[in-house]
């Protein structure tokens, strides 16, 4: 099939990296509503000073924390479009391009290969500041090609999710993405290659319910929001209100979903760790 | 007769036939002619309704009352259908039924979403919304047929999977996105239809097959066109606009190459003639499994994996770095 159309069509320079926290002196967290300095805070590893609030980063804030000093991007000349025509009260086309300039990513989830004390190691970061870290074709290739490239290195792969789901302004191809994001993991898990999930605030529908679920080993950062349907579909289908602590993290190591919770200071070590005894 | 809003010219010609049909009956009036003139023009009225159908209208279609449901087509292809309940684990999911199953002497697993006949067996049934046991019990009955060697016949027609504070409690996403990750594998030939409705990942998670058909007025899509107008026109008024703008008729399916192939439909719709709509889903089943047999199981599931690999639109473009 030949979907994958080589266009050489206009110079993109790179992009450089914004984070999703805000810049500033100041930070004034959402959870305790006290004021830490920016300095703090990226001391802290974005985590509030203060109350240990786990603020939503970007992938290569994650990459800063993860990989012992640079990495390498891959996959970077995969660029959604507007194939279907796709127009609700906002062109795709047009989504795409706030997204480019609000989030200075290029796509909803960023691959990098680096050493993590020492050990190589493939993380594919998701970036909720673009359309909401909508899973489309390009998530799913960069997926497959991300699976791809460990199995012919043998390195061990990571994907840290953050995504609302499946992006609906790609129908029918987002949702395939599932099938063949799973359809690709099988083929690490045959080759015995360790491929780790760590789902972050937050991780709903589709990306739930395809690789973010089918981790060797399945962990999450504190209080993330983590479900199938988004609660207010339940709340709506259901026409109750939702008990608390529900699709948080700790509801899902709960009822038996993830093997851990691990703080993000933690979270470089508690890496160093698994890949250590796999 | 149910007639939805666009069927509604025919609705009066079929009234007016069925008056025609009465005078014949009491007089000795020769009503021949009469009746014969209208069923021409039925047909005709017919022929210009369904042969452009909108978006919407093929969801509608997919919804009709009268459409036939899973166990109706199991009843009606099967020879033997064995009904197998429960995921072993929790309890039997009313929303997805299922079991073994013999279709002219082949042995298959056959299995699908049930909807509800009337109101009360639509509640049992959920609305043909499935719960994580329900995905799970789907898995249990496909790696029986792995085990002994039968092909599997998924048919798909879900509203979506059910958005639950239990579901979630049991891992909804876990269970669907598992049985993804079994069937890119699974050791025996896998034919999905979706004969409904095809709503998202309780669609896809009983969805992925070496042949995946759509029944010619249904539906297949990441999101209802409902859902995706509340969310992207924060209205539930735009469905229309939706069901266009998703692209998620079997013919825009087919074309995108995200589905092997269509099954067509008595004209009017798998309603108008459930039995010939049965026979055409038997003849179909056998020839799929028949060709599939062919196939030995590594070159199998390496062709299943490699069609899900290929699917996804994007651009590739040239990045330099200027400094
Ligand atoms: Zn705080």
């Amino acid at each position: 099939m030949g979907w994958f159309k080589r266009l050489k069509e206009g110079i993109q320079t790179a992009t450089k990296h914004k984070k999703e926290v805000p810049e500033g002196l100041w930070f004034k967290c959402d959870e305790c509503k006290e004021t830490s300095t920016m300095k703090e805070l990226k001391e802290c590893f974005y985590m509030c000073p203060k109350c240990g609030f786990h603020c939503r980063i970007g992938s290569h804030d994650y990459f800063e924390i993860l990989f012992d000093n640079g990495w390498s991007e891959m996959f970077e000349e995969l660029q959604s479009f507007d194939f279907l025509g796709f127009t609700d009260l906002k062109q795709y086309d047009q989504r795409l391009q706030d997204a480019y300039t609000k989030s200075n990513v290029s796509e909803a989830i960023t691959v990098a290969q680096g050493k993590l004390n020492n050990k190589s190691l493939v993380v594919a970061a998701m970036d909720f500041s673009f359309i909401g870290g909508s899973m489309g074709s390009v998530v799913g290739e960069k997926i497959a090609l991300s699976i791809e490239h460990c199995l012919t290195k043998k390195i061990p792969l990571l994907i840290i999710s953050k995504s609302g789901g499946a992006r609906m302004m790609e129908s029918a191809f987002s949702l395939m993405q599932l099938a063949k994001t799973a359809a690709l993991l099988t083929k690490l898990a045959k080759s015995k290659i360790p491929y780790l999930s760590l789902l972050t605030d937050p991780t709903t529908g589709g990306v739930t319910a395809s690789f973010a679920m089918l981790g060797d080993v399945n962990f999450a950062e504190p209080k993330a929001l983590i479900g199938f349907a988004g609660p207010r579909v339940i709340k709506e289908t259901i026409k109750q209100d939702l008990p608390e602590g529900f699709q948080t993290s700790e509801f899902l190591l709960e009822h038996g979903f993830l093997d851990f919770i691990v703080p993000r200071d933690k979270l470089k070590e508690r890496i160093d760790n698994l890949l250590e005894i796999f | 007769m149910v007639f939805l809003e666009f069927e509604k010219p025919l609705e009066s010609l079929y009234e007016q036939l069925d008056k025609i049909k009465q005078v014949g009956q009491e007089g000795d009036l020769d009503v021949g002619p009469m009746i014969s003139e209208l069923e021409t023009k039925i047909q005709k009225k017919k022929k210009e309704i369904y042969g452009s159908l909108t978006g919407w209208q093929k969801v509608q279609l997919s919804r009709h009352p009268e459409r036939p449901y899973t166990l109706y087509y199991i009843r009606h292809i099967c020879d033997l259908f064995i009904e197998l309940h429960g995921d072993r684990n929790f309890r039997d999911d009313k929303a997805i039924v299922g079991g073994l199953a013999k279709i002219d002497g082949q042995r298959l697993v056959i299995l699908g979403h049930q909807k509800g006949v009337n109101t009360k067996m639509r509640q049992y049934r959920n609305f043909g919304m499935a719960n994580p046991e329900g995905y799970r019990k789907s898995l249990r009955l496909m790696k029986l047929a792995e085990k002994f060697g039968m092909p599997v016949v998924c048919l798909i027609d879900t509203p979506g999977a059910y958005p639950g504070i239990e579901a979630e409690e049991r891992g909804q996403a876990e269970a669907i996105a598992r049985n993804l990750f079994e069937m890119a594998q699974l050791e025996t030939p896998i034919i999905c239809y979706v004969i409904g409705e095809g709503a998202s990942g309780g669609a896809i998670g009983i969805g992925v097959g070496d042949a995946v058909y759509m029944f010619e007025n249904t539906w297949y899509s990441v999101i209802s066109p409902e859902s995706c107008s509340s969310i992207l026109w924060r209205s539930w008024d735009f469905k229309e606009q939706a069901a266009e703008a998703l692209k998620l008729t079997a013919d825009h399916m087919h074309e995108f190459g995200l589905v092997d192939g269509i099954v067509k439909e008595p004209l009017g719709g798998a309603h108008s003639d459930r039995e010939g709509m049965a026979a055409t889903l038997k003849k179909h089943i056998k020839q799929m499994i028949r060709e599939l047999k062919k196939i030995p199981t590594d070159e199998l599931i390496e062709n299943r994996i490699n069609k899900y690999r290929h699917m996804g639109k994007f651009r590739e473009i040239v990045t330099s770095v200027e400094e």
